[in-house]
C-alpha cells in the first residue's frame, strides 16, 4: 500500500491547489530560462540567417547591431575584388518606430541587395520573395500586417508580398525586408520642406562663395536634388557581407581587409560573439540571478508546504511509529509526496507554459536542455524540501498518542 | 497473582505475556522531581485480561507507555512474551521492531489514519510487519469480519460511528497476533452499551488469541469482564483480590 498516494487521493483538492501553485512558480522559473534562450535566439537569428563569412563595418565600430555603422556603398565592388571573396552584399539595417491605429508600431528594416538577394532564404509562411526593385516588402507576421496589404512608409507605399515566421531583430522587434534602395529611402526619408530648406541652404552657401558668384550655373546645380550632385556621395550602408570562395582562408582574407584604414572586419563567429557579450550577456546575468532567487523561493515555499503537510500528519506518523513502522516508511511517505508534488508541479509548469508563453510579447524559447535542467532543479528542490518535513517526522514521538 | 522477581540473572517465565519488576518512572529532577510510578511489579498471563484503575494523574498511562516500550522507565525491568526488553532506561531489543511483532495498542480515540479505509488501517499494521499486501488484505478482512465490520471495510474512518472506529482499532491491534494488548481508556468515548461491547470483545480476543490484555479504565460498569484489577494511587500499584473496588472519587478529599 502506498501511503503517500492514499493521502494525496484523500486530500485531492488541497493537493491539486498546492500543485497548481508550485506549478505556476516553476512556470516562472522555466519562463526565465525561456526568455534568455529567446533573447539569444533572436540576437543571433539574423546573423545566422544571413550566413556571411565576413562582416565589413565602419572602422573601429562594432556594428551594425551593437552600434551604428555607416560605410559607403562603393565598398561593395572594392571588396568583391579581394582574392578569396566569392560575393559581396550590401547590408542596410535600422529600426523605425511609427504609429499605426494610434499605437506605437516598431520594427527593424533590413535591405536586401536586389536583384541578387530577393529574400529567397527567408522562412516564408505565405506569399513570395520580392519580385521588383521597389515598393514591395516582406514582413514578419508579428508585425501585424496582412498579405497584400499596402503600407505607407515615408513618401512611398509598399505592398506586403510575403510573411515570415520567427524573424525578429536582436531587440525582439519584428523584421521587415525591402530592397536595399527602399530601405535606404525609409532610413533617410525627409519631409519635402526639409529637402527644400536643405537645397536652399546649399544654394545660399554656394552664393556666398566666390566660385558661386563667378559661375551662376553652380547655384542652379546646388539647388538640385542630392542624388544629382556628384559631390555628394550616395547614401551609406550599414555593412557589406562577404561570402568566401570554397577553401579560402577566412583569416587571411580578414587580415587583408583589416589593413584598409576605413573599415573593420569581423568573422561570423566574432559578429555573433559581439552580440552575445554585449547587451545579451548583461540580460543573461540579470535573468540568471533572478532565476536563482526564484529557485530559492520555490525551495523555501515547497519546504514549508511539505513541513505543513507533515505537521498535519503528525498524529498519523506517531501512530505509524507506535505500530512499529520503520523510519523508511515514514521517510518514504514524506519524500514520495514531495516528489509527486514536484512532478505534478513540473508537468503543470510545462503545460501552462506552452499556452502562456505564446502570449508573451517576446519569444520565450523552451529548449530540451532547459526542460532537463528544470527537472533536475525540481528533483533537488523536492528532496531538499522534504528534508525539513522528514526532520520533523523523525522527531515525532509515538507516546504523544497517550497524552 | 504474585509477581515473580525479574532480576537480570533470574529466568524469565515463558508463560507470561508480560512481567514487570520494580518499575519506577521519575520525571524531572531536584526540586521538580515527580515520581510517576514507583516500584511497580506484576505479571499478566497469556489470555488474561486485567483492568488498571486509578484516579487521573495516578500514573496509569505512564505505566502503560513504559510497558508499551514508548516511554522508558527510570528503573526496573520489563519482559514481554518471555523476552527481557527493558533494563531500566536501557532497551535490550530493537523497541520499534519488538512493538511491531508483539504489541497491540487501543486508545481512548480510535486514532485511525484518516486517509485509509477500515481495511487499509488494519492492513498497514500488517504491511509494516513485512506481511505481503495480498496476505495483509486477507488477514484484515478476516479480522473485520470477525469484529462484525465486514461490510464497512471500504469506509473511511469519518464514515464510521465511534464504536465501529474503535472496533477497527481493536482489529489493528490484533492484526499481528500480539502477545500483549495495551488499551488506554478504550471505552471513554463510548456509551454504556458500546463500552461493554468493546470490553467483552477485548476479553474474547484475549482468550481466543492467548494474548495478555491490560486495560486502563475509569469505567466501573464493565469491571466484571476482567480477570483481575490493579489499582494505582500516587504512582504505587496494588492488586485487588476479589470483587472490583468501588469507584475512586473524581476529586480527592483535601487532607
Amino acid at each position: 500500500m502506498n501511503l503517500a498516494a492514499q493521502d494525496i487521493r484523500h486530500n485531492g483538492g488541497r493537493f491539486a491547489l498546492t500543485a497548481a501553485g508550485i506549478g505556476l512558480l516553476l512556470m516562472i522559473v522555466l519562463g526565465m530560462g525561456g526568455i534568455y534562450a529567446g533573447m539569444v535566439y533572436e540576437a543571433t537569428l539574423l546573423i545566422d540567417r544571413l550566413d556571411a563569412d565576413l562582416w565589413v563595418v565602419q572602422r573601429s565600430t562594432r556594428g551594425p547591431f551593437a552600434e551604428v555603422s555607416r560605410i559607403p556603398a562603393s565598398l561593395e565592388p572594392r571588396l568583391s575584388a579581394v582574392p578569396g571573396v566569392a560575393s559581396a552584399r550590401r547590408f542596410v539595417y535600422h529600426t523605425v518606430q511609427r504609429e499605426r491605429a494610434g499605437e506605437p508600431w516598431r520594427f527593424s528594416v533590413q535591405g536586401l541587395d536586389w536583384p541578387v538577394d530577393r529574400g529567397q532564404a527567408l522562412p516564408l509562411l505565405t506569399g513570395r520573395p520580392l519580385g521588383q526593385a521597389h515598393f514591395e516588402m516582406i514582413a514578419d507576421r508579428t508585425l501585424g500586417v496582412a498579405l497584400g496589404e499596402r503600407v505607407r512608409l515615408g513618401k512611398d507605399t509598399f505592398t506586403v508580398v510575403g510573411l515570415t515566421k520567427g524573424m525578429t531583430s536582436s531587440s525582439g522587434d519584428p523584421m521587415a525586408f525591402f530592397t536595399l534602395r527602399d530601405a535606404q529611402a525609409i532610413q533617410f526619408d525627409q519631409p519635402g520642406e526639409a529637402l527644400r530648406l536643405d537645397r536652399e541652404a546649399r544654394r545660399y552657401r554656394a552664393s556666398a562663395a566666390e566660385l558661386g558668384q563667378q559661375q551662376p550655373g553652380l547655384l542652379e546645380r546646388a539647388a538640385s536634388p542630392s542624388p544629382a550632385l556628384p559631390v555628394l556621395g550616395p547614401p551609406t550602408v550599414s555593412a557589406v557581407l562577404l561570402t568566401l570562395t570554397p577553401g579560402a582562408d577566412a583569416a587571411a582574407v580578414a587580415r587583408t581587409i583589416a589593413g584598409w584604414p576605413d573599415v573593420t572586419v569581423y568573422t561570423h563567429a566574432e559578429q555573433r560573439d559581439l552580440l552575445l557579450r554585449g547587451s545579451v550577456d548583461r540580460a543573461r546575468r540579470q535573468i540568471g540571478l533572478f532565476r536563482a532567487i526564484l529557485v530559492l523561493v520555490s525551495a523555501i515555499i515547497m519546504s514549508l508546504i511539505i513541513y505543513t503537510l507533515t505537521l498535519d500528519k503528525a498524529h498519523d506518523i506517531a501512530m505509524l511509529k507506535l505500530i512499529g513502522a520503520r523510519n523508511r516508511v515514514i521517510v518514504g511517505l514524506i519524500l514520495q509526496q514531495a516528489l509527486i508534488l514536484g512532478a505534478v508541479g513540473y508537468a503543470l509548469a510545462w503545460v501552462i507554459g506552452q499556452w502562456a508563453f505564446s502570449l508573451f510579447p517576446r519569444l520565450v524559447l523552451i529548449t530540451g536542455p532547459d526542460l532537463a535542467l528544470l527537472a533536475v532543479i525540481v528533483l533537488l528542490i523536492s528532496v531538499v524540501a522534504s528534508g525539513l518535513g522528514i526532520w520533523k517526522a523523525l522527531r515525532i514521538e509515538p507516546n504523544t498518542l497517550l497524552s | 497473582m504474585t509477581a515473580p522477581a525479574l532480576h537480570t540473572a533470574a529466568p524469565v517465565a515463558a508463560g507470561f505475556s508480560v512481567q514487570v519488576d520494580g518499575l519506577t518512572k521519575i520525571y524531572g529532577g531536584g526540586n521538580t522531581e515527580v515520581i510517576a510510578v514507583r516500584e511497580a511489579s506484576f505479571t499478566v498471563a497469556r489470555g488474561e485480561v486485567i483492568a488498571l484503575l486509578g484516579p487521573s494523574g495516578s500514573g496509569k498511562s505512564t505505566l502503560l507507555s513504559a510497558i508499551g516500550l514508548i516511554n522508558p522507565p527510570t528503573r526496573g525491568r520489563i519482559a514481554i512474551n518471555g523476552e527481557p526488553v527493558m533494563d531500566g532506561p536501557r532497551p535490550l531489543v530493537d523497541l520499534r521492531a519488538f512493538r511491531r511483532h508483539h504489541l497491540g495498542f487501543v486508545f481512548q480515540k480510535a486514532n485511525l489514519i484518516p486517509f485509509l479505509t477500515a481495511r487499509q488501517n488494519v492492513q498497514v499494521a500488517l504491511e509494516v510487519n513485512d506481511v505481503a499486501p495480498r496476505a495483509a488484505r486477507a488477514r484484515a478482512d478476516e479480522l473485520l469480519d470477525y469484529l462484525g465490520l465486514g461490510d464497512r471495510r471500504h469506509n473511511l474512518p469519518f464514515m464510521l460511528s465511534g464504536g465501529q472506529q474503535q472496533r477497527v482499532a481493536v482489529a489493528r491491534a490484533l492484526a499481528n497476533h500480539p502477545s500483549l494488548v495495551l488499551a488506554d481508556e478504550p471505552t471513554a468515548a463510548l456509551d454504556g452499551h458500546l463500552s461493554r461491547q468493546v470490553m467483552e470483545l477485548l476479553r474474547q480476543v484475549a482468550h481466543e488469541q492467548r494474548a495478555g490484555v491490560i486495560v486502563v479504565t475509569h469505567d466501573h460498569r464493565a469491571l466484571d469482564v476482567f480477570d483481575r484489577t490493579l489499582e494505582m494511587e500516587d504512582g504505587a500499584l496494588r492488586e485487588h483480590a476479589g470483587p472490583a473496588p468501588e469507584p475512586a472519587p473524581v476529586v480527592k478529599p483535601l487532607s
